[in-house]
C-alpha cells in the first residue's frame, strides 16, 4: 500500500491548510472502510493521508437544534442507526445506516465518507436526498453549505472544492404528518452493496421526495410536488405510472451486480414498495 | 512530512509503545510486529471478518484499520479473550459445537460471537446471523457457529 505520509491534524485550520497545500495528494481519511481498499489497491494514491478523527469538531456526535438535526462528519453507521432521533425523524437513514456492510464496517465507516466516497450505490445517499440534507463544508476561505443533490456529481466525484472538507450533514426535521422509508436490493442478504435502492419522503404538504441509488452515475434525486404520489386515494396504476416517469431520469448500466434491465425493473417494484410504507407510516403518525 | 510514528496503544492489558511506517496497518502491527497470529489476514477488503479484533470496545476489520489510527487505543484480539489461562464458555462451545473445521476464520468469529453477546446477551437466530454477516467460514460451518452462540448465550443465562 502506497501512503507516504500521515498527518493527524488536531485542528480544523491546520487540517484545510494540510489538504489545500496538497491537493490531490492528499486524502483524508474517516473510517477507512473505502479509502484503505482503494488505496491497497492502487485505485487511489495518496501521498499523505489526514487522519480526520482528532478534529474536535468532526468528532463523532449528533445534535438537535433550530429545527435540524446535526451529523457530524466522523459519525459512524451504528451511533446513526442506533440514535433515537434519527429513528423517530428519519428512520429511512436509520434503515439505511443499518445495512451499510456488517457490523466491523458499520462501527468504522462515517457519515461523510460514505457521501465523500460518491458511490452511486452508497446507502445513506437516497435517504439523505430524499430528505433534502444539507452538506457543511468548511474550506481555506468559508464555510459554505451544499444541498446534498449538488454534492453528487459523478462516481468518485463530488462538489467539494480544493482544501475543502465536509464538518456535518445537516437535515431539517420534518414539520406536520411526515412519513419516509428506505429499500435496497442485494445479490445475497448480509454483507453486500445494493443492486438497486430507494428512499422515500413525504412531507407535511403530501410532497414526495424519492432518492434513488445505483441506477446511475450519482444518487439520483426526483420530486413529486402534486400530492398524488402520497395521496393514498391515488389509484396504484396511476402511481405507478407516475413513478415510472419519475424513473425516467435514471440511466442504470449492467455491471457485476446486475443487469441494466432488472434495475431498470426493480427501481419501479422497490419504488412502489418503499413509497407504500411511507405513505403507510405517515398516516400512523397522523392517529 | 511525517514518516514513521511512534505510537502507544495497550493491546490485551499489556501498554506496548511502537514505531509504525503509516502506511502499515493494525492487522500487520498484530501479526508482524507483536507476534500476536491468532487475528488472520484474509480478504484485505473487510468482507470475511477473519482479521476482527475488538477497538476501543468496538469490534472492527483490523486490516482497514492503520496502526497511527490505533495511537492511544485499547485492542483485544483473541489472544486477549481466554480468562486466567482458560478458554471462556463461548470458546468452549464453539469446540462443543463443532464450529471450528479447518480453525482459519475462528478467531475472528469468536471475535464477533463475543461482540454479539455483549450487546445483545440472549439474541435470536436472526440476531445471531446479523451480528455474524460480516464473517465468513468458507467450510460453511454456519449452523454449528450459530449453534455455539446460541448454546454460549444459553449457558450465561443458567
Amino acid at each position: 500500500m502506497q501512503i507516504i505520509g500521515y498527518e493527524r491534524p488536531e485542528t480544523l485550520a491546520e487540517a484545510v491548510a494540510i489538504l489545500d497545500s496538497q491537493g490531490d495528494g492528499a486524502r483524508l481519511l474517516a473510517g477507512g472502510t473505502d479509502l484503505i481498499i482503494a488505496l491497497r489497491e492502487g485505485r487511489q494514491h495518496a501521498a499523505v493521508v489526514v487522519d480526520a478523527k482528532r478534529i474536535p469538531e468532526l468528532r463523532p456526535a449528533i445534535t438537535e437544534a433550530d429545527g435540524r438535526l446535526s451529523i457530524s462528519a466522523d459519525t459512524v453507521m451504528t451511533d446513526i442507526a442506533a440514535d433515537i432521533r434519527v429513528r423517530k425523524h428519519f428512520p429511512a437513514l436509520a434503515e439505511a445506516a443499518a445495512v451499510v456492510g456488517a457490523v466491523q464496517i458499520r462501527n468504522r465507516a462515517t457519515i461523510a465518507g460514505n457521501i465523500c466516497n460518491a458511490s452511486p450505490a452508497a446507502d445513506t445517499a437516497p435517504p439523505l436526498l430524499a430528505y433534502a440534507a444539507e452538506v457543511i463544508a468548511r474550506g481555506p476561505a468559508s464555510l459554505r453549505r451544499i444541498p446534498i443533490d449538488e454534492f453528487f456529481v459523478g462516481p468518485g466525484e463530488t462538489a467539494l472544492r480544493r482544501g475543502e472538507l465536509v464538518m456535518a450533514i445537516e437535515i431539517p426535521v420534518p414539520v406536520g404528518p411526515a412519513g419516509s422509508a428506505f429499500g435496497r436490493l442485494t445479490r445475497r442478504r448480509g454483507a453486500d452493496l445494493a443492486s438497486v435502492s430507494v428512499s422515500a419522503s413525504i412531507d407535511g404538504l403530501g410532497r414526495t421526495r424519492l432518492g434513488f441509488g445505483a441506477v446511475g452515475p450519482r444518487p439520483l434525486l426526483a420530486t413529486d410536488h402534486s400530492g398524488v404520489l402520497a395521496d393514498p386515494g391515488t389509484e396504484p396504476a396511476t402511481r405507478a405510472s407516475l413513478l415510472a416517469t419519475l424513473a425516467m431520469a435514471t440511466s442504470p448500466i449492467s455491471d457485476v451486480r446486475a443487469s441494466r434491465e432488472y434495475r431498470m425493473s426493480m427501481l419501479l417494484v422497490l419504488g412502489q414498495r418503499v413509497l407504500g410504507t411511507a405513505i403507510t407510516r405517515r398516516a400512523e403518525g397522523r392517529r | 512530512m511525517s514518516g514513521t510514528r511512534t505510537i502507544q496503544l495497550t493491546v490485551n492489558g499489556v501498554p506496548r509503545q511502537l514505531r509504525v511506517a503509516p502506511h502499515r496497518t493494525l492487522l500487520d502491527l498484530l501479526r508482524d510486529d507483536l507476534a500476536l497470529t491468532g487475528t488472520k489476514e484474509c480478504c484485505l477488503v473487510g468482507e470475511c471478518g477473519a482479521c476482527t479484533v475488538s477497538l476501543d470496545g468496538r469490534i472492527v476489520d483490523s486490516c482497514l484499520v492503520l496502526a497511527v489510527e490505533a495511537d492511544g487505543a485499547d485492542v483485544t484480539t483473541i489472544e486477549g479473550v481466554a480468562e486466567n489461562g482458560s478458554l471462556t464458555p463461548l470458546q468452549h462451545a464453539f469446540l462443543d459445537s463443532g464450529a471450528v473445521q479447518c480453525g482459519y476464520c475462528s478467531p475472528g468469529q469468536v471475535m464477533a460471537a463475543r461482540d454479539l453477546l455483549a450487546r445483545i446477551p440472549h439474541p435470536t437466530v436472526a440476531e445471531i446471523q446479523e451480528g455474524m454477516a460480516g464473517n465468513l467460514c468458507r467450510c460453511g460451518c454456519y449452523g454449528q457457529i450459530t449453534d455455539a452462540v446460541l448454546a454460549a448465550s444459553k449457558a450465561a443465562g443458567q
